[in-house]
């Protein structure tokens, strides 16, 4: 499965796949889909309409390098000339700026998209938090956006907010979650997510004797009622998956899902790769489109 | 689509909502807009099957929608708003 390139701290792991039963020298339509995101991008390769492989790492200082890189580090390993696809699409925050793109798509209609594809045609709900932002979106049962809202005012509530407090903490990123739980008692919320305001919080209670796990726990469950009180207001249906990084974290989706009262969805595949893989469906119907006019 | 934009912070909800199925881009809540909060594009950015005119709020407004639309909304005696007024469709409403 994914390769992966070890690194530290409020650092997650990059990561490449690629499908060991597709042979892209049979495709007939290949095409690309990239999504630069404030912090992470990943690019997509589908062959056909089948994911064929993918990539995902952190976005650096730069749309179009980072846009090259990741499209490189999915194919790396994989024969495949870039001049092989058809169609490229960009989305993400960075999305005017893939150089390699033939146009670009929001990242509301390539999550939707992307959701309903990882997740199957029941999603109905998707929730996409994001590096800088938080996205809600329902959809129908074709994965078309009925009802969107996104929200990039500030980082309270954002993967970005939760790599600060991770870095703050000096708990890796990815044992947030796990040791969120490990508490006696479930701790009160911090009362604000706002990234300044929630470092000083959490220092004042290291100091009161607080143990790291609990303000963990304190911090996640602040972050879950924020981005609960986002998503409410475009209505929440059954059928509710979540994309992006911080679905990840069980320290925040699980209490999360504890106050919607539902049942997330699961999935195999890695779930930042959403809206790359929508922007790629996007651009495999268009080239159909062309193709049959 | 119901599309949402604007914010939500520690002093409330702030969103303009577009029935965007109802909106045919004729611009009228446009000319009517004293802050420039809305513009009329080709065709709608969250769905790239769509490929008729309709408006979005402008890019650079959504994260102070607010502000821009406070002259409108006096505390006392709110008249109707333009752009609401403006439209023939019934495409716009505000959540504040
Ligand atoms: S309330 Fe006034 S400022 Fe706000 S969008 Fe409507 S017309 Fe424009
Ligand atoms: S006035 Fe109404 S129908 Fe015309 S562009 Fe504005 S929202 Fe659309």
């Amino acid at each position: 499965m994914a390769e992966e390139k070890k690194q530290e701290f409020w650092r997650w792991t990059e990561s490449n796949w690629k499908n060991p039963d597709i042979k892209w020298e049979d495709a007939k339509i290949v095409t690309a889909g990239i999504d630069v995101g404030s912090v992470s991008s990943q690019a997509t390769v589908m062959t056909d309409g089948k994911i064929y492989a993918y990539s995902n790492m952190r976005t650096g200082s730069d749309s179009p390098d980072s846009a090259r890189n990741a499209l490189n580090y999915a194919l790396e390993g994989t024969n495949m000339p870039e001049s092989r696809i058809d169609y490229c699409i960009g989305t993400g925050y960075g999305r005017v700026n893939v150089p390699m793109a033939d146009r670009s798509i929001t990242e509301i209609a390539c999550h939707a998209r992307g959701a309903h594809f990882i997740y199957g045609p029941d999603v109905r709900t998707v929730l996409d938090v994001g590096g800088q932002d938080c996205k809600a979106i329902r959809c129908d049962e074709k994965g078309k956006v009925v009802n969107f809202l996104m929200n990039d005012k500030c980082a309270a509530g954002t993967g970005r907010g939760m790599e600060v407090f991770s870095d703050l903490l000096s708990v890796p990123i990815v044992d947030v979650g796990e040791r969120s739980f490990q508490i006696k008692e479930e701790p009160e919320p911090v009362s604000s997510t706002c990234v300044v305001y929630a470092k000083t919080e959490a220092t004042g209670l290291l100091r009161k004797g607080w143990e790291v796990n609990e303000v963990l726990a304190a911090y996640c469950s602040a972050m879950a009622e924020r981005i609960f009180s986002l998503i409410e207001r475009i209505g929440i249906e059954k059928g509710f998956a979540i994309t992006g990084g911080m679905a990840k974290n069980k320290g925040v989706i699980d209490r999360m899902m504890k106050i919607i009262d539902l049942e997330a969805m699961k999935t195999d595949w890695d779930t930042q790769i959403a809206g790359a893989v929508g922007a790629a469906l996007f651009g495999y119907a268009l080239v159909q489109k062309g193709r049959k006019k | 689509m119901i599309a949402n934009y604007g914010y939500k912070d520690g002093s409330g909800d702030y969103f303009i909502a577009i029935d965007t199925d109802k909106c045919d881009g004729c611009g009228k809540c446009v000319e009517a807009c004293p802050a420039g909060v809305f513009e009329v594009v080709d065709e709608d950015p969250n769905d790239p099957f769509r490929e008729e005119p309709l408006i979005i709020v402008v890019v650079d407004k959504r994260k102070k929608i607010k502000y821009e639309c406070g002259p409108c909304k006096p505390p006392t005696n709110r008249p109707p708003l333009p752009c609401i007024e403006a439209c023939p469709q019934d495409v716009i409403s505000h959540s504040w």
